[in-house]
């Protein structure tokens, strides 16, 4: 049996259809030490997490992998981050090889500059370097960095990376990665 | 009766469900006030909005703190799959929710549990479970922005965020995603996509267009997405067919837009301001 379909032999009760691993991720490590350690670390911190065998479209990384709340792969990252043990790749179980974007589209608006990643557009005020708008997203997290970061500078606004939680919060830190980048000296 | 569910960007938020008022730039429920900046309370205050013009009621509406951690989102999934059994809404417009597959479907299992089926609008982290689960076809009208078709239109993506490139580059060729969308049966039976013009789309293709008056700005601005969505779910539980309702929506979204004179950092509460007068006359032209 390949791994997705032993994923979905295991779904609990309650759980979808043919999609219901689309929400979940993959997390592979250097070495199984730091698999162990990266499971303890998020189940003690409540991540509805299991280790897993690792699907045949990666290659690279120990035998192990752990499948995880794919929406929520910021905050996870920050967390492994923080006990030194980050994950070499993090992808979707179900397309295994595919790549977070990378594609920018930048719009000049004369005084403002907006940088859109995926669904998440940011605009800054380019002679103060001031945060005027963000838009777009549709996670939990979006308002809540809109709220944290409009009105702010690029220099003093608190990162997506630092305060954000989901995909939404990782497509706003490119946006604002490539913002730092057009505007920042 | 229109009901709303969604999030707002406060942690301790506790559920709040019941009718809503709009009080200058807060919205008001129980002992709640909340301020009208960006997503769900947006949204409502654009339904608000639109009620009021049409003399309907405001709309009922379930709430709770979310700031991306999910918690509240499940929360919220659990109290809707136990009250929307025993309601009888018109129509159901949920917004920002924590994308979680498994709740979405038990959501469907309790929305076919209710007398009559509603109106389903979806937007925003609903709208991306809807996708995730592979039943979008079992919602009425799906509000994406072009980012967000984009995404529809990536049968293999399970967030925006992994959209692939030859894809996203296709953002010009919003045909082309409308159908690819349909395709693999990731669109609702109507799409009402949100950009430089605005489209109404359905399987056979797009329907409507609508690209004045044009403002720039108005694609820096957050919010512009919710207070469309806001609007057309009003238009639509007023008894308003699904096609009209959303040509009336788009006109008076870019018609309130324009009258708020944005720049690139006009707040979306400057919109809505404008609102009533916007869509009295859209609706005026319209007899």
């Amino acid at each position: 049996m390949s791994l997705l379909g032993f994923f979905k032999g295991k779904r609990k009760p309650g759980t979808p259809g043919d999609n219901g691993n689309a929400d979940r991720g993959i997390m592979v490590f250097e070495n199984t030490s730091e698999v162990i350690q990266a499971e303890n670390v998020l189940k003690r911190k409540g991540w509805e997490i299991r280790v897993m065998g690792p699907p045949p479209e990666i290659q690279s990384g120990c035998d192990l992998v752990i499948e995880f709340p794919l929406i929520e792969e910021l905050n996870i990252l920050r967390t492994l981050e923080r006990e030194g043990i980050p994950p070499l790749e993090m992808v979707p179980v179900t397309s295994p090889l595919l790549q977070p974007v990378d594609i920018f589209h930048i719009k000049d608006f004369g005084e403002h500059i907006m940088v859109r990643a995926a669904n998440m557009k940011l605009t800054v005020e380019k002679a103060t370097g001031n945060i005027v708008n963000v838009s777009g997203g549709g996670c939990p997290d979006v308002p809540y960095l809109a709220y944290e970061m409009v009105g702010q500078t690029l220099a003093d606004a608190p990162s997506p990376r630092e305060i954000g939680h989901t995909l939404c919060g990782y497509a706003l830190q490119l946006a604002f990665e490539e913002v730092q980048r057009q505007c920042l000296p | 009766m229109l009901a709303i569910a969604g999030t707002v960007p406060s942690e301790g938020f506790p559920i709040v469900s019941g009718e809503i008022t709009l009080d200058d730039n807060h919205i008001r429920i129980c002992d709640e006030r909340i301020s009208v900046n960006r997503g769900t309370p947006a949204l409502i205050a654009a339904a608000i909005k639109t009620a009021e013009t049409l003399g309907q009621p405001a709309p009922f509406v379930y709430l709770v703190g979310d700031i991306g951690r999910g918690k509240g989102s499940r929360r919220l999934y659990k109290y809707l799959t136990d009250h929307l059994p025993q309601s009888d809404f018109q129509t159901l417009t949920f917004h920002y929710l924590q994308p979680i597959v498994h709740w979405h479907e038990r959501l469907q299992q309790a929305l076919h549990e209710m007398k009559e089926l509603p109106i389903l609008i979806a937007d925003a982290g609903f709208m991306y479970a809807a996708k995730m689960s592979g039943k979008s076809s079992l919602y009425d009208l799906f509000t994406p922005d072009i980012g967000e078709l984009a995404f529809l239109a990536d049968e293999k993506a399970p967030h925006p965020f992994y959209t692939r490139g030859f894809i996203l580059h296709d953002e010009n060729r919003v045909s082309d995603l409308i159908a690819r969308a349909y395709t693999h049966n990731n669109a609702a039976r109507f799409l009402l996509v949100k950009g430089k013009q605005d489209y109404l789309a359905d399987r056979q293709g797009i329907l409507e267009t609508v690209d004045r008056p044009m403002e720039e700005a108005l694609e820096a601005m957050g919010g512009t997405g919710d207070t469309l969505t806001g609007i057309v779910s009003a238009l639509i539980d007023s008894g308003m067919a699904i096609r009209e309702a959303a040509v009336v929506a788009m006109k008076a979204n870019r018609l309130a837009g324009h009258y708020a004179k944005p720049t690139p950092s006009t707040q979306i509460i400057e919109v809505i301001h404008h609102i009533p007068e916007a869509l009295s006359e859209i609706l005026k032209k319209r007899v």
